[in-house]
């Protein structure tokens, strides 16, 4: 027995349609921190033009937000806040890790720099570049919204699977060697705390 | 450019000041214990009312280095066009100078950076906080002996997983 249905009526899963209806409506929250802020805020201007990807709605308010764009370096001081707005943005939500800096630490080795946020947040899609091109970030955020279909479920059940609790490592670090001592009248290694 | 009866009037006062000149820049090497009248007598005397910055160089491991640290203060006249760099150089364990906030007020943050970045500590200061890294940051990170890579402080962060945010 068939169903009689009528040709402008399409059938799909509810997780297809609900994964659909969220890829193409992103509201990003612009996390930048650095110059990588400068190519986001490209991004959305009208030469590249996000809104031809539905992304262009910027709100700085985490609460009305599904998609964090870490733009830049983020220093110890600034990582409880970035893990804040974090968790007060509303799931489903979304990570891109935006530069070199955000997803490794860039070239800044050193004490107060924080070697990718991925070590201590969730990223979903890492972007290359010192900085990268709008060309770039549009890119990450088309293979988000291709992610977002193909995994995505009405109720989230993707975000609980086991292997997306692991922290990841984008870069495995290196120890700089010990320079040299000079030579010195002074002791050495005084006043270590 | 200084004029020459500056320095005369300053080596006369004080005469534990060593002078030395480069390019036209004069620098007046200053003993710790003398520091407070020293900012007196070139802020009340001779008119140097504006402090431009406040810093130190760490000079361990520094060649024919005799002292730890040395603090700079570089000063100018705003009416003469005068500039003098004044240099203290302090030593463990007493790494205590008098503050220069009761003469500069502008000496309050920059003494505070010093502070933070190299643990010296300014007797009289205010309020002498960090004021660049977070408060419960033991080290002063720009000394030589402290790791360019730190001690661990950047990795020292809760870990949000997927469920937890």
């Amino acid at each position: 027995m068939a169903i009689e249905i009528p040709e402008n009526v399409v059938v799909s899963r509810l997780d297809s349609l609900a994964s659909w209806c969220r890829k193409n409506s992103l509201w990003p929250m612009p996390f930048a921190t650095a110059c990588c802020g400068i190519e986001l805020m490209a991004t959305g201007a009208s030469k590249h033009d996000l809104a031809r990807f539905g992304a262009e709605v910027m709100r700085f308010s985490p609460r009305q937000c599904d998609l964090m764009i870490v733009a830049g370096r983020v220093v110890m001081k600034m990582l409880p806040v970035l893990q804040r707005i974090w968790q007060q943005m509303h799931e489903p939500k979304w990570c891109i890790s935006m530069g070199a800096c955000a997803s490794t630490g860039g070239v800044f080795d050193t004490y107060s720099v924080v070697q990718g946020i991925d070590r201590f947040i969730p990223v979903d899609m890492y972007v290359p570049g010192c900085p990268p091109r709008p060309e770039q970030l549009i890119q990450a955020i088309i293979d988000l919204q291709d992610k977002i279909q193909a995994e995505g479920t009405i109720g989230g059940r993707e975000f609980a699977m086991r292997s997306r609790q692991q922290p990841k490592r984008a870069l495995v670090e290196l120890n700089v060697l010990s320079l040299p001592r000079g030579v010195s009248n002074l002791p050495q290694g005084v006043r270590v705390e | 450019m200084i004029k020459p009866e500056t320095i005369t009037a300053l080596g006369e006062r004080f005469p534990a000041v060593r002078f030395s000149e480069f390019r036209d820049q004069h620098r007046a090497a200053v003993p710790a214990a003398e520091l407070a009248e020293v900012f007196a007598f070139v802020k009340e005397t001779r008119g140097f009312d504006l402090l431009v910055d406040v810093t130190c160089v760490d000079y361990l491991n520094y060649r024919n280095a005799e002292d730890r640290f040395g603090l700079v203060y570089l000063l100018a006249n705003t009416t003469t066009n005068e500039r003098l760099t004044l240099r203290v150089y302090v030593n463990e364990p007493n790494l205590s100078v008098p503050s220069a906030t009761p003469f500069w007020k502008g000496a309050n943050w920059l003494e505070r950076e010093v502070y933070d970045m190299f643990g010296i500590e300014f007797a009289g200061h205010p309020d002498l906080r960090r004021i660049l890294l977070p408060d419960e940051f033991t080290a002063h990170p720009l000394r030589k002996d402290y790791p360019l890579q730190g001690r661990g402080e950047r990795h020292n962060f809760p870990v949000l997983t997927r469920e937890e945010g």
